[in-house]
């Protein structure tokens, strides 16, 4: 126990730390938050129940509207100000930027929240590959509507509330750098608080047979529905920071980015370990870092790579690092193993 | 949104009638899906991905000067030989995996594609100039062009000669035997890996002939693939697998649907409708099975 405690209180340290230590990467590290955010919620579904969602983007792409429609929409007529294309004609003081960002990201989260539990109800009843496509076909759906609405800035986008001019030049990077770790930290304070309830087990249960657990007298459907609410709550608050954070946001190429965000969170989730608590926080780390890294290499190659890197991780890396890590080190992962079992089964291969 | 449609009949007719032409179309890259996910049960989400190369490859065939309808016999046999590379490749390893594996690995493939022919062909809207002209219907109250008939005619003559082909030919019965029971086909020496092999080729053609048809009718992009795996596996899901007359009228009627879409809702929301639809067909059919689920309880 007080090993997790040292680990804990290390990773804080270096959270809160971070921004001061390297000042350049504060944009890099608000990223890597939002990312670990939306592979932890992604993993509720796709690793501990089962339902592989490509829908999550929905919640994500419509926090980031949210929260800047409400932050505009407070103070100034929100038609003009998307017409006006980001044009200085309407100024938010700083206390006018802060109350709405706040309001902003509650109602950004509330509202996901709502319509999961919606549309949950319709669709989360749909197995396997009929829910992996419905849910495609959410994403993309609400990425072609919205950018078909006038009021949300229609195909040329929307420009969110510049940052006021207070504190200095790093505070913009300070304030998003903070929101997003808080934001963090939240997720997976409350990630973990769920998965060590009887409300993991249930999620496994739904995952491993449905319908056996539904003969065992669990009603699948409400827990499916709290479970995917619980991400849309998360993945609303991310998408409305990630807002904020970018500046800028359309309706295919940075809200429902089902092209990017939609299947980075997916691959992440993947490449660390699904099911599993610290396998997304890890994918999201290795996977941002390589991207980081490499990703400037490659000249416009970005997607061609990214491509290629779904299908050799999905065909022969699907258990993720995790994954990895279990098939090896059993031990650290609480599995006795009976040494004459495990010889019978190396005879046999 | 605007009610032209029922104020003037005559768009109404033409609505109609591009629906079905768009709609057969349709269906023929929806009877490539249901072959592969009958026989192999994967779900292809590069499916509209091959449909625009091959497209490509009939728009090319159009800069160098050969005229875009040879695109038909050309780009299937290009698109069979990439089909059974991509099933080499990639596909025979998910085959027996679980769906959302074969889903997501199509769907890198996907991207793959999208980006590669975005490089290679640029970002250009283009569709290739066949030349046929069009016929005026009703006192030239409705346009007809001339290539939207030549299309429709050549994918019901594929579409025709692929279930001749099912049905009579050696290979077509392996299929099928695979399609029905792949061990039990295993057993009796049906060669499963080259059925599969096969399976993947042939959709990639049917894909093929369908792109070419759509660089000569519509326009391509390398970004349009998405829509048309969607409408297939919308088609497929409507009909019900293996079920061909099904298959067509389904496409005729998504055609359709699009078509009033366009004209109701504007243009700008005509993607969005199709995805809208998906998720309502799905919606429909959980409550209706579950609905059955309850007879049996």
């Amino acid at each position: 126990m007080s090993k997790n405690i040292l680990l804990y209180s290390a990773i804080l340290i270096f959270g809160l730390i971070a921004p001061f230590v390297f000042p350049a990467f504060k944009v890099q590290l608000s990223i890597l938050c939002v990312l670990i955010v939306l592979a932890t919620t992604w993993n509720i579904q796709g690793g501990e129940m089962g339902y592989n969602t490509f829908g999550n983007i929905l919640f994500y792409g419509l926090g980031m509207y949210l929260c800047a429609s409400v932050q505009v929409g407070m103070f100034f007529p929100l038609a003009e100000w998307t017409e006006s294309g980001g044009e200085k004609t309407f100024v938010h003081t700083p206390a006018q930027f802060f109350q709405g960002m706040a309001v902003g990201l509650v109602v950004a989260a509330v509202v996901p929240t709502i319509v999961a539990g919606l549309i949950g109800y319709a669709i989360l009843g749909l197995r396997g590959h009929y829910f992996a496509i419905c849910t495609l076909g959410l994403g993309v759906a609400a990425g072609e509507i919205s950018g078909g609405i006038e009021i949300i800035g229609a195909g040329q986008g929307f420009t969110t509330p510049p940052f006021p001019e207070v504190g200095g030049l790093e505070a913009r990077g300070e304030f998003f750098y903070f929101l997003s770790f808080g934001a963090l930290i939240l997720t997976f304070v409350a990630v973990r608080a769920i998965y060590s309830t009887r409300f993991r087990l249930i999620l496994n249960a739904i995952r491993d047979n449905e319908d056996k657990a539904e003969a065992m007298g669990i009603e699948t459907m409400k827990y499916k529905i709290i479970g995917w609410m619980v991400s849309a709550f998360f993945c609303g608050l991310a998408g409305g920071i990630m807002g904020g954070l970018v500046g800028y946001i359309d309706s295919t190429d940075v809200a429902f980015d089902g092209r990017e965000m939609g299947v980075f969170m997916v691959l992440m989730a993947i490449l660390g370990g699904k099911g599993t608590l610290w396998g997304p926080v890890i994918g999201a780390t290795v996977f941002h870092i390589f991207k980081e890294g490499f990703w400037t290499f490659f000249l416009g190659w970005q997607y061609v790579a990214l491509g290629v890197l779904i299908v050799v991780i999905v065909i022969y890396f699907p258990e993720g690092i995790m994954g990895w890590l279990r098939e090896k080190y059993p031990e650290k992962f609480g599995e006795v193993i009976d040494e004459k079992d495990r010889k019978a089964q190396v005879e046999l291969k | 949104m605007d009610f032209m449609v029922f104020q003037y009949p005559m768009i109404t007719v033409q609505a109609c009638l591009d629906g079905l032409l768009l709609g057969i179309l349709f269906a023929l890259i929806a009877y490539g899906m249901a072959l592969q996910w009958g026989v192999m049960n994967i779900i292809n989400i590069a499916q509209g991905d091959l449909v625009i190369l091959g497209g490509y490859i009939a728009y090319f065939m159009y800069l160098y000067g050969i005229h875009p309808a040879w695109g038909v016999i050309v780009s299937p046999i290009i698109m069979y030989f990439i089909g059974v590379g991509i099933y080499k490749l990639v596909i025979n390893k998910v085959v027996d995996r679980d769906l959302f594996i074969s889903i997501l690995a199509t769907f890198g493939i996907s991207i793959l594609f999208m980006q590669l022919m975005n490089f290679a062909f640029g970002a250009d809207v283009v569709l290739a100039n066949s030349g046929y002209g069009t016929t005026m219907l009703f006192d030239n109250n409705v346009t007809l062009p001339n290539s939207k008939i030549f299309s429709a005619v050549i994918s019901i003559v594929f579409a025709i000669g692929l279930v001749i082909y099912m049905k009579k030919s050696k290979l077509g019965r392996a299929i099928r035997a695979t399609a029905q029971n792949s061990r039990a086909a295993k057993i009796l020496g049906v060669d499963t890996e080259k059925v599969y092999a096969a399976t993947f080729g042939i959709n990639a053609a049917l894909c093929g002939v369908a792109g070419a048809l759509i660089s000569i009718t519509f326009t391509i992009h390398p970004y349009m693939g998405l829509p048309y795996t969607i409408r297939s596996f919308m088609i497929v899901i409507v009909a019900g697998l293996g079920n061909l007359p099904g298959v067509a009228m389904s496409g005729m009627g998504l055609g359709v649907f699009e078509e009033f879409a366009d004209y109701i809702l504007g243009t700008e929301f005509r993607i969005g409708a199709v995805f809208l639809l998906l998720v309502l067909i799905l919606v429909y059919r959980r409550f209706k099975l579950s609905r059955k689920r309850e007879y049996l309880k």
